[in-house]
């Protein structure tokens, strides 16, 4: 496990990816407690806020004084165009920490109806606007962080589960093996991804419920990322099979498999670390195109694909553009992960450094 | 007789003819040791006999027996270069469990005394089953080499130039382990080197080989002092720069 500090070291020191690191703890905190952060669920909707902006916080009250958070009742406005707007009112909906809300399951088991934070009706909090159905898109972005960001992972586990097995088998035995196996994923590789993406999800009915879009998607994903990685994991074990110690554990009885596993696999791990890192914005990507064009995750449900579905109408961007925040967090989670991914890599062979294939 | 040779051949991919029709035996108690120079086909019998490499032609016998179970129990290997044939991954108890696999179920209790016998048999300290690899020298490594292999009390040690990597030092502690294991557990070694020093104060039986095949074969002393193939004549001018009788 050494070798795994010292890279870890070596990590540590590039400051970017770590704070890169630390983005993604936050990210991943935020979503595992979505349900109390967000002040809103995800059927909460208002017809009398659609296109809402971002809601301005105020501290001070109309006289000047200290009055603690508050937020304003809007009021919705067409003008000679019936181009909407909104004016803030006079009213006063203190925000409110921890109070009573809608109900929900923290983590689908204990049943909660605190929110961090909420202002009474008919006031609405919207820390970054509306969407076209007056949801609050702060709530939505992370309801939806829960498919966007647990999507990567799921996938890549899958997908390099496959690609592990697949890689250290067929560099394991060589041989037919290792043909079959390696002609089976050219044939992957060789299908243009995102339209395999599309095959694939046309063969899924629709009448499915959202987790089941959910799992089926992930696989989809799964399917077609396994090859490149089985690939290379092929390479590093043809030559790690001919190490002395798996000789030696070969004459001393183990199986083929309890080989690979034991003594292959785990000696390719650093390199599957940074792989698996710098392959998860692939996923994220995938499943944002596939809600994005519907065929991902379905209203009401959220994904950061979906919400960006809204935004394909050059017009609404140009007067509600806070409808493009999903944008940015799948921006700042692809970045984040392709930032830690690069310097795991560079830490775990420095010999790598500078070269940009991701492979 | 405990391992009977016969007839093995083998040909890499590329020509390389590496073994031509190799024919040995060994008996119980009488060390066989086979020399010869690098690229000779030493290791490639020595991996054919372990059924490493299969060979093209030729049978390997354990006691009559091609069963590579038994082999797998009775046979055991040291390798050459202590650094990569310990796995750098596992602690030495994990290392020394693993030349269990196949015996029968043991307790946990009855692993260690064993795991500990076998360390006192190597004259390493007790208390490094948590400790890696990478924390011991060449020499402590080949010792945990060794020690991995008599972990099942093996009749038979390949000691595939087991010595040869390491300082002249920590070679002669060895060698003189080796002795001193022998006597106590009634081993059979076949030893392979180049270094033809060792081998004479390891080994009753000597084996020659170049191009892959065996051009003399004998008792020790037989051979150094009579070499009959002209191979082996200059094999031990060049070790003890002396002139052997033609």
């Amino acid at each position: 496990m050494s070798e795994m500090r010292l890279a870890w070291q070596r990590f540590v020191r590039d400051r970017v990816a770590f704070i890169a690191l630390g983005v993604l703890g936050l990210l991943y905190a935020l979503t595992l407690f979505a349900d109390v952060i967000a002040p809103y669920t995800l059927r909460d909707e208002s017809r009398l806020h659609t296109y809402c902006p971002p809601s301005a916080l105020h501290v001070l009250a109309a006289d000047g004084s200290f009055s603690g958070l508050y937020v304003r009742g809007v009021a919705m406005h067409y003008d000679e165009y019936r181009r909407r707007s909104y004016n803030e009112t006079q009213d006063v909906y203190p925000v409110k920490f921890f109070a009573r809300g809608e109900p929900y399951q923290l983590f689908g088991l204990v049943r909660m109806d605190r929110h961090l934070f909420s202002v009474d009706e008919p006031g609405r909090i919207y820390l970054l606007g509306a969407d076209s159905r007056g949801r609050d898109i702060f709530s939505r972005i992370l309801h939806g962080a829960r498919v966007s960001l647990t999507i990567g992972i799921l996938g890549v586990l899958i997908s390099f589960g496959i690609g592990l097995l697949v890689g250290g088998i067929a560099g394991y035995f060589g041989g037919h093996v290792d043909n079959v196996l390696m002609r089976l994923c050219e044939m992957v590789m060789m299908v243009p991804g995102f339209y395999l993406l599309l095959a694939l999800r046309a063969a899924v009915p629709d009448s499915l419920s959202s987790l089941q879009i959910y799992a089926a998607i992930t696989i989809i994903l799964s399917f077609i990322g396994w090859a490149g990685l089985a690939r290379v994991i092929r390479g590093m074990c043809l030559s790690l099979k001919e190490r002395d110690y798996v000789l030696a554990a070969w004459t001393m009885g183990l199986g083929d498999m309890e080989i690979i596993v034991r003594h292959i696999l785990p000696h390719t791990i650093s390199y599957s670390l940074a792989a698996v890192t710098l392959a998860v914005p692939g996923y994220i990507l995938g499943e944002s195109a596939l809600s994005l064009i519907g065929l991902g995750i379905q209203d009401p449900y959220a994904s950061w694909g979906n919400m960006l579905s809204e935004a394909m109408s050059i017009v609404r961007i140009q007067f509600a553009p806070w409808i493009l925040w999903p944008a940015f967090f799948i921006g700042l989670a692809v970045m984040c992960f392709n930032l830690v991914g690069d310097a795991w890599r560079d830490a775990w062979d420095p010999l790598l450094k500078g070269r940009g294939d991701n492979a | 007789m405990i391992l009977q040779v016969e007839g093995l051949c083998k040909t890499y991919p590329g020509g390389v003819k590496a073994l031509d029709g190799v024919t040995l035996d060994i008996r119980a108690g009488e060390n066989l040791g086979l020399v010869g120079e690098s690229g000779c086909g030493k290791t490639t019998l020595a991996r054919v006999v372990m059924g490493l490499v299969a060979p093209d032609a030729g049978t390997v016998l354990l006691r009559g027996n091609p069963d590579r179970r038994e082999f797998c129990r009775q046979v055991r290997m040291v390798f050459q270069d202590p650094f990569t044939s310990l796995d750098p991954r596992y602690s030495v108890r994990e290392i020394l469990k693993e030349a269990l696999t196949l015996e029968p179920r043991m307790t946990t209790g009855e692993g260690l005394t064993r795991m500990r016998r076998v360390l006192d048999q190597v004259r390493m300290p007790r208390d490094i089953l948590a400790r890696y690899p990478h924390e011991f020298s060449g020499g402590e490594r080949q010792r945990l080499a060794i020690a991995r292999a008599l972990m099942t009390e093996p009749s038979l040690l390949i000691l595939d130039e087991a010595v040869s990597s390491l300082d002249v030092l920590v070679q002669k502690e060895i060698v003189l382990m080796l002795e001193e294991l022998q006597q106590r557990l009634h081993m059979t070694y076949f030893f392979i080197s180049h270094n033809l020093r060792v081998v004479r104060r390891l080994s009753r039986k000597i084996a020659v080989m170049t191009g892959g095949r065996i051009v003399e074969y004998g008792d020790r002393d037989a051979v150094f002092d009579r070499p009959a193939h002209p191979y082996t004549r200059t094999l031990i001018q060049a070790a003890f720069n002396y002139e052997v009788a033609p």
